[in-house]
């Protein structure tokens, strides 16, 4: 590896992640010593500035996280302040329970920003890389097709939005205990025409993704994921995770989303404003949807199971550059999932249910587009927060990503600069980070020595 | 500084901010291929790894400056555009992370970042027209995907661009909404609020809070006490209202400085 010596690459931003970041690669004789996702997203400290909030506005306040997945910010949310929560007169000393139409309309809400997340991703951000384009604007020139789908896909995502949540970024419709107006049956089966055009659309991008040429790479982390207890979702609902479950791993966990804390952390590394998530006993994870699919593909209604088999995307899936195709099949399961709940929605009675907060701390977690979203709160016996956590799935995934880095140009040390350089980019990717999010783009510098 | 073809070149710089109103561009989904085929898109990294050197006709510049790093960066932009653009509440106002500006930084940082030390942050969040001059303020949390397409298409053709400046409240009367506040008793930012959202609140049975930031000559004094007298709304409750995504907006900041002082 002679070659390499005194090479050093820089790249002043990687583009296509949302927030900013650096990368830094030190090789020295041949041998990666040390790879640096550092992620210089300016903080902006919500946890801080969440004290001394009321119990009802961390929807709202922490929807301005990140405008690509509000809706998971404002459901974590949720799912902790409500655990703090009672109807009164209800008899229960705390957790509060919605009726079926508000946790189908929540789940609902929910596939449309899987859609117009994954979609975003998987057309305009990453396949980019896999078809030799600078971005999907370029891609366009030559793919119209391709890119037109997208934004109409995209587009029936953002419109299931605004339905139910009344705007497509920020959604002003969601509240503690429910919505502030349900919509009717109507508003909601004006929306079938284009889920299911997209649907079939989607089926056609697993195809045409799955045929993409993927880069030699296998790995095997440990993966963490949701998964809710069958049977327990509204009607309408099949089991795949999204707005809520227990957490299990690869490596065996089984917990219920209270217990986060004692078998997770976060640690504060000089190089980044990210925090970096770690399991009790140091080990790194990922989150996002390879760790959803590996953990929960029993959950995929048999046809879909049997598309990702057909193109070759069998659980479970290693290479982490195929995620591409993960995305493309959930977001098959989305478009399914939404109009399964259409076709079951029942309007509910009252848009939201009387709440009162009970003091306490309350977790809550839900699967982000890219993985687990967790939310912790304290709250005094005014509904007052006196304190939060809130730990994205980015900066869980960071330490495996830059171990994932590491191993990644290690094998691949053969490759010129500029190709290393942006192999590297659509490894990170990969795992769709977001990083106003976890700060909390991206920077690359490859030093050689 | 136009393109190879004659299309003027168009710049999205991000600052501290959740993405969501540079987004917006990549969500207007019925314009976007139209508007990549009449500007040339020439630094946009959430989309696309090309960067085409500066200068820029128009920059469009999203998020607050919160380190001493982007304080630099920002003239940097400024220098090398002819317009300025400032998208959303952030850019034109602080944001949501201007909340700070009302506690004290090292206690922010000490909270959430075991090594305090180590992470650069000024003790406010400002919005951009503080430290250079800008051309056209959007506002919104988000901006509105119309209205950005409106005012790109106003700078191509060398037009104002139109966008009103009138309230909230006229909205909801154009929209029909009955009223939020007068019939449910909802506290509302209507009246001191900039349009530009088509009323989306309260056409959800919600009180409007304040995406859009004030607007112009807004009396929230008088609000306050119409929503104290009429609906027992307190003061720690109207202060958190004006104290949101837009609470370093001056008429937002000072409402909410005077509930500070008469809160118990």
């Amino acid at each position: 590896m002679s070659h390499t010596h005194d090479r050093r690459i820089s790249v002043e931003a990687l583009a296509r992640l949302e927030g900013e970041g650096a990368m830094h690669v030190q090789v020295t004789d041949g041998t990666v010593e040390r790879v640096e996702l550092s992620i210089y997203e300016p903080p902006r400290y919500f946890e801080a500035l969440l004290r001394g909030r009321t119990y009802l506005e961390p929807p709202d306040i922490t929807a301005r996280i990140c405008g690509i997945c509000p809706v998971a910010y404002q459901l974590s949310a949720i799912n902790a302040i409500e655990s703090l929560c009672v109807t009164p007169g209800s008899g229960r000393d705390r957790g509060l329970q919605v009726p079926d139409g508000i946790r189908q309309l929540r789940r609902l809400l929910y596939c449309g920003e899987w859609i117009e997340s994954h979609v975003l991703h998987v057309f305009m951000l990453h396949a980019p890389d896999f078809l030799g384009y600078q971005g999907s604007i370029e891609m366009a020139a030559d793919h119209r097709e391709l890119v037109e789908t997208a934004l109409r896909m995209r587009k029936a995502g953002n419109q299931l939005l605004e339905v139910i949540g009344g705007r497509a970024i920020h959604p002003i419709n969601v509240r503690v205990g429910g919505f502030h107006r349900a919509p009717t049956r109507g508003e909601l089966d004006a929306l079938v025409d284009e889920l299911t055009w997209s649907r079939d659309a989607a089926i056609e991008t697993v195809r045409v993704v799955a045929g993409f040429t993927f880069p030699d790479y296998d790995q095997d982390p440990t993966y963490v994921a949701l998964r809710p207890e069958a049977g327990s979702g509204p009607v309408g609902a099949t089991d795949y995770p999204l707005e809520g479950g227990r957490v299990v791993s690869t490596t065996g966990l089984d917990i219920p989303v209270e217990d986060w804390p004692e078998h997770f952390h976060e640690e504060h590394l000089p190089h980044s404003t990210a925090l970096h998530g770690r399991m009790r006993g140091g080990g790194t994870y990922l989150v996002g949807p390879t760790a959803r699919f590996n953990l929960n593909a029993d959950r995929l209604p048999d046809e879909l199971l049997e598309l990702a088999t057909e193109v070759g995307c069998s659980p479970p899936v290693t290479n982490p550059f195929r995620s591409i195709v993960v995305r493309a099949i959930e977001t098959v399961y989305a478009l399914d999932e939404a109009l399964r709940l259409i076709a079951a929605y029942e309007r509910p009675e009252v848009p939201a249910v009387p709440v009162v907060a009970v003091a306490g701390v309350g977790h809550g977690a839900t699967e982000a587009p890219r993985g687990i979203l967790y939310h912790r709160y304290e709250l005094d016996a005014d509904g007052l927060i006196t304190d939060g956590v809130i730990v994205p799935p980015t900066s869980q995934n960071q330490p495996a990503i830059e171990e994932d880095l590491l191993g990644f140009v290690q094998s691949h040390l053969h490759l010129d600069d500029e190709r290393l350089q942006w192999q590297c980019e659509q490894a990170i990717r990969n795992y769709d980070p977001c990083i106003s999010c976890s700060t909390h783009f991206l920077d690359l510098t490859v030093d050689r020595r | 500084m136009h393109d190879g073809i004659g299309r003027p070149t168009v710049a999205v710089w991000k600052f501290a901010s959740c993405d969501g109103c540079q987004l917006s561009l990549l969500s207007a989904e019925d314009e976007l291929l139209r508007i990549a085929e009449e500007v040339h898109i020439a630094y946009f990294l959430e989309a696309t790894r090309e960067v085409v050197e500066g200068p820029y006709d128009l920059s469009l510049v999203e998020g607050s400056i919160t380190t001493p790093d982007d304080a630099e960066r920002i003239r940097h932009v400024r220098d090398i555009s002819t317009t300025l653009i400032t998208i959303g509440a952030c850019a034109t106002a602080g944001g949501i992370q201007a909340l700070r500006n009302f506690g004290d930084l090292d206690a922010f940082r000490s909270l959430v970042y075991a090594r305090p030390e180590v992470v650069a942050s000024l003790a406010d969040s400002t919005a951009i027209a503080e430290h250079v001059p800008v051309d056209l303020e959007l506002r919104g949390c988000p901006i509105e995907t119309d209205q950005l397409v409106e005012v790109i298409s106003a700078v191509l053709a060398g037009r104002k661009p139109v966008t009103p400046t009138h309230s909230v409240c006229v909205e909801c009367k154009l929209r029909g909404n009955v009223c939020v506040a007068v019939a449910d008793g909802t506290p509302c930012l209507g009246p001191v609020t900039q349009a530009g959202c088509g009323a989306r609140c309260p056409a959800f049975a919600r009180g409007c809070y304040g995406c859009f930031g004030p607007t112009e000559s807004p009396n929230p004094a008088s609000l306050s006490a119409w929503l104290e007298e009429q609906f027992g709304v307190d003061h720690p409750e109207l202060l958190r209202l004006y104290r949101t995504f837009n609470a370093d907006a001056p008429a937002f900041r000072s409402e909410s400085r005077r509930h500070e002082e008469v809160a118990p």
